[in-house]
């Protein structure tokens, strides 16, 4: 319904590279279909939306999803004669993305207008920060690579532009639609150099970086709405060579998953063309999700000049040192060593917890289900006989992989599942207490995501508690040997073969009397010290 | 409304007296009960119905809402007394066109904006609200404050009420001919480059451009916004501070209002200038082509003021002279970004072309601009637009803005030995309509003297001088250091008692 038009500006400073590599004379063509003799040269730009409650310059409510032109003013609207006011809270998180990436503060940074015309954007220009950022030269560890980021700057977001009828898209509309919510939205631009050589390195880049903005509170970092949006600055060289090829910038990337196959269709479709004996044309591309393409987003190539100047109307940003301090002061744990500690702290693999850490809101999600856990065995404990066992790894084997698996499903966030992490604290101590197992438990993880009520209500409901006490399960054994005498003398008789295949019958008429709810290990255990204790 | 002739004749005779006098008398007439605040409002209103026609001051007259208000006024008189009246109660205001105001037109002169209603007020119109004061419409200007001569209205030019065959000045030319004619004793403006200091001056009235920050910019609409300051207008210039103290001061909305607090201008008013260092612009005295009576009457401000005991001296600010092409390409630069948002997207005129349906964004954007822009705002914008371009933004822009800096340290120089400057206003006084549309430069040179004080984000005013030998009026210029008013309007008052300039217009032979 509302493709993204080139109403997101792109940095001025983006990595750009003049010269085109030459045309190779021979090419070696790998496995993959790519010619091995090609290195592939990735920078992202990355626009995220702070999760303020007011925008850029002026009160209106920084919200998704209103009702379109409700959150507006005169001044987010560029009416005649408004004028902005900046929002002290955006420094502030300029701060704390400054000290999270080691970047470097100056004493005053400035906002200056990015003059061009859009029907989305109110005043025709859009304050942003052009040669004196917020931030600047900072970096980022990936896997062991540090990748340069070289600036983050403040700017306001546009509006939004819905075309309405032909194909929806702007070319074939019968009319179009402004929504002005969006407009003065804060964003962060941030912006790496050509650092990255695969795709999988620019993955990881963009789902750290995701994870510590995420960390420092800062922003939803939602990429499916829209709340960060990671444009790819892509080109290919000669492998040993220099220079930089041509770059394409691919926007509309809505998923990290998505970022790594945008970047491997570039990366294919570039040295096609040079091997081709083509040029790479410097362009933005659209990418679609639906066919898995790159598409030129303008037949040629429009020559900006966006004329920027400092604006008039605001003041330098010169955070002071107080500021400074108390932002410093105040930074929570990024990533990086949230991973050291649950791995130390849960016994779980390094893999484990950047699972935690990949998807936003899953560590603390896991995080507050441990402690939930924590709590109901410390309750436990003063009972007696109270069942002790469920494990922070437990939690994590049911986040990676359960409830991962439904939030991939759904497109639901941990934030928003229906299972609150207490609920699956009490699941999970239900599998330690052998109230229920593993395979039952799955079932009631099913419905407990899909209605919402609590794990031991739908054991009750279900009737799924296990039978695991002792005098009720001998008795059932009782009866089933006294009824298969003759079984019993089988498997007496009989040879190890034979005396698994016996113990198997006995086990399940067990079950079958049981309606299947005998607890096994009890079972097993009785089973045993029955057929060869007292023979 | 009279039932004899002599009743209208008393009528006439207090209309004439009250659009006489003074906002401070009408004040204290309304505070007093000599006057209501109704009769005073409609005393103005009818002299505006009378006399507009021939001078054309205004865009737009609010008669139904300045009377609603005066009666309100004259309600909370009767019913929680006099006290309880604000500083300025009843007193008429023309407000510019440039200045927000809820509900009421607001076109800055420029077909682009018309039936555009702002849905907020101004701060300045706010205050002035706050302040009793009473907006009896919204005042002529040249198209978003760029012009000298309220010529590139478009909406027709106003006259100049001492000669109507001539110019106002301008842009703020539309409040100045209103307080000149008697249609209000105040008025508000805007001063990017002279645009009230140079339309005083040629009507003959008190103007004052204060210090850039002191007035808030919110709901300005703006032209150049590191140059645009509101100021007063007035026959006075005890009026002219009085209404300055009641819109000044810091506001929370424009980022580049001074949060310190304003030193009052009032009670220092009359303490005379002796032992003041007024220097006399050596750069801004000796223009081309200054007319020798405006030389001449601004050598007996310097006798006036060494008389009343100040010491007088030549002074240079030598980066002066290059104040005029420094604002020709900073103003125009700012302004071709701060009018880029009149698209026809989201208000005033929108203009289709072709087919319809056919038209894409950016051609009605163009069509828009194409019919609701006069010549000399795509000129400007042009200028701007390439000042900005890469390539010529150093050689063009970046110089001009080295330039200001040269120009606040050559005037912070001047200020280690003098407390205020002085200077002609405006080289000649009223020139007659037409004579300089086709020939812009010439137009420009007329703000020559006021330019270098918004460059320098500093304080200056216009006084009345006498008038020339055709009958129109002189202006002098005192300049004052950034947040120095107080000190200015004790030299302009003294100006004032010295040429004892007591003057109004009588546009149209005599009303």
């Amino acid at each position: 319904m509302t493709p993204p038009e080139p109403s997101t500006p792109s940095t001025p400073s983006a990595p750009t590279t003049p010269s085109e590599t030459d045309a190779p004379d021979t090419i070696e063509v790998g496995l993959d279909g790519h010619a091995d003799g090609w290195e592939l040269v990735v920078g992202l730009e990355v626009h995220v939306e702070l999760a303020t409650a007011t925008k850029l310059f002026c009160g209106c409510a920084n919200e998704f999803g209103q009702e379109p032109n409700t959150n507006v003013c005169p001044v987010c609207l560029g009416l005649p004669g408004a004028l902005p006011v900046l929002n002290e809270l955006v420094v502030e998180y300029a701060l704390r993305v400054g000290e999270a990436f080691h970047f470097d503060v100056p004493a005053q940074s400035v906002f200056a207008r990015k003059n061009y015309f859009y029907p989305d954007m109110p005043k025709n220009f859009q304050t942003s920060q052009y040669d004196e950022p917020i931030c600047l030269g900072g970096h980022l560890d990936v896997d062991g690579v540090r990748i340069t980021i070289t600036r983050a700057h403040m700017e306001e977001d546009t509006g939004k532009t819905t075309h309405v009828g032909g194909g929806g898209r702007i070319h074939d509309a019968d009319f179009s639609l402004v929504d002005y919510n969006r407009a003065g939205v804060p964003l962060l631009e941030i912006v790496s150099e050509p650092d990255i050589r695969s795709s999988e390195q620019a993955k990881a880049y963009a789902s750290e970086l995701r994870a510590t903005l995420e960390a420092i509170g800062v922003s939803d970092v939602k990429m499916e709405e829209g709340s960060m949006r990671v444009d790819a600055n892509v080109s290919v060289r000669r492998r040993g060579s220099d220079g930089f090829g041509t770059r394409t910038e691919t926007k509309n990337v809505n998923s990290i998953r998505s970022l790594g196959r945008a970047i491997e269709y570039e990366r294919a479709r570039q040295i096609e063309v040079l091997e081709a004996g083509g040029r790479v044309v410097q362009e933005t591309r659209h990418w679609n999700e639906n066919d898995g393409q790159t598409h030129s987003m303008r037949s040629k190539e429009e020559a900006y000049d966006y004329r920027y100047f400092p604006e008039p109307d605001l003041v330098p940003v010169a955070p002071t040192p107080e500021m400074r301090a108390a932002v410093r002061a105040a930074m929570p744990e990024l990533p990086a060593a949230r991973r050291d500690r649950l791995v130390a702290a849960w016994a779980i693999t390094e893999r484990d917890a950047a699972a935690l850490l990949g998807t936003p809101g899953l560590a603390d999600y896991a995080e507050a289900a441990v402690s939930a856990l924590e709590a109901l065995e410390a309750l436990e404990a003063l009972a007696v006989d109270g069942a002790r066992g469920g494990s922070p790894r437990d939690i994590v084997n049911w986040v990676n992989g359960e409830i991962a698996g439904h939030l991939n499903e759904t497109g639901s966030s941990p934030a928003a599942l229906s299972l609150a992490p207490a609920a699956l604290a009490e699941l999970v101590g239900l599998v330690a207490a052998g109230t229920i197992s593993r395979n039952q438990a799955k079932d009631v993880l099913g419905e407990a995501l899909a209605d919402g009520r609590r794990p031991a209500r739908i054991v009750t409901d279900r009737g799924l508690a296990q039978v695991s006490d002792e005098s009720s399960l001998g008795s059932v054994i009782d009866g089933i040997l006294a009824a298969n005498a003759d079984a019993v003398a089988e498997y007496r008789a009989g040879d190890d073969k034979a005396r698994k295949k016996k113990r198997g019958f006995f086990m399940g008429e067990a079950m079958k009397a049981l309606a299947g709810q005998g607890n096994p290990q009890v079972l097993n255990r009785l089973l045993d010290e029955k057929l060869e204790g007292n023979g | 409304m009279s039932s004899s002739d002599s009743d209208h004749d008393r009528d006439h005779d207090r209309d004439r007296d009250l659009t006489s006098r003074s906002a401070a008398g009408l004040a204290a007439a309304v505070r007093s009960g000599e006057v209501s605040a109704r009769e005073v409002v409609d005393a103005h209103l009818a002299r505006i119905e009378a006399l507009d026609g021939s001078v054309h001051a205004f865009l737009h007259v609010t008669a139904d809402g300045a009377r609603a208000r005066a009666d309100a006024l004259d309600a909370q008189r009767r019913s929680d007394g006099p006290e309880s009246l604000p500083p300025l109660a009843g007193v008429p205001v023309a407000v510019k066109d440039v200045l927000c105001t809820r509900g009421v037109p607001t076109t800055c002169g420029s077909r682009i904006l018309e039936g555009w209603l702002p849905p907020y007020d101004a701060t300045v119109v706010a205050r002035l609200e706050a302040s009793g004061a009473i907006a009896v419409g919204k005042a002529n200007m040249d198209e978003f404050a760029m012009g000298s001569s309220t010529e590139n209205s478009a909406f027709g030019p106003t006259h100049n009420p001492w000669d109507l065959g001539r110019v106002p000045g301008g842009s703020s030319g539309g409040s100045a001919a209103a307080v000149a004619a008697g249609f209000a004793p105040l008025a508000l403006g805007t001063d990017t480059g002279g645009s009230i200091r140079q339309p005083a001056a040629l009507c003959g009235v008190v103007g004052v451009k204060p210090t850039y920050g002191r007035v808030s910019r919110y709901g300005v609409v703006a032209f150049a916004s590191s140059l645009d300051q509101v100021g007063p207008f007035a026959r006075t210039v005890e009026d002219a501070a009085l209404l300055l103290e009641a819109v000044w001061g810091h506001d929370p909305a424009d980022s580049t209002s001074i949060p310190t607090p304003c030193e009052p201008i009032l009670p220092g008013l009359e303490r005379g200038v002796a032992g003041l260092r007024v220097g006399v612009v050596r750069e801004l005295t000796e223009v081309d082509g200054i007319q020798p009576e405006v030389s001449a009457a601004l050598e007996q401000a310097v006798k006036l003021l060494e008389q009343a005991g100040a010491t007088l001296d030549s002074v240079s600010v030598p980066s002066a002279i290059y104040g005029l092409p420094a604002y020709y390409l900073i103003a125009p630069a700012e302004a071709s970004s701060n009018l880029a948002r009149f698209d026809g997207i989201r208000y005033g005129l929108r203009v289709v072309p072709g087919e319809p349906g056919s038209a894409n964004a950016a051609a009605m954007n163009g069509a828009t601009r194409h019919a609701g822009f006069g010549a000399e705002v795509k000129r400007r914008i042009m200028l701007g637009t390439y000042a900005l371009s890469a390539g010529y933004y150093d050689a063009y822009y970046g110089q001009a803005q080295r330039v200001r800096t040269l120009i606040i340290r050559d005037f912070d120089r001047a200020y280690e030995h003098f407390d205020v400057l002085l200077s002609p206003t405006t080289p000649t006084t009223a020139f007659p309509l037409g004579d300089k549309v086709d020939d812009p430069l010439a137009m420009y040179l007329s703000d020559v003297c006021t330019i270098p004080t918004n460059l320098a984000g500093a304080a200056a005013m216009s006084i009345p001088a006498g008038l020339d030998g055709s009958g129109l009026p002189i202006g002098v210029q005192v300049l004052a250091p950034g947040l120095g008013e107080a000190v200015m309007f004790r030299v302009a008052r003294a100006l004032e008692l010295g040429f004892g300039f007591a003057a109004r217009a009588r546009p149209g032979g005599p009303a």
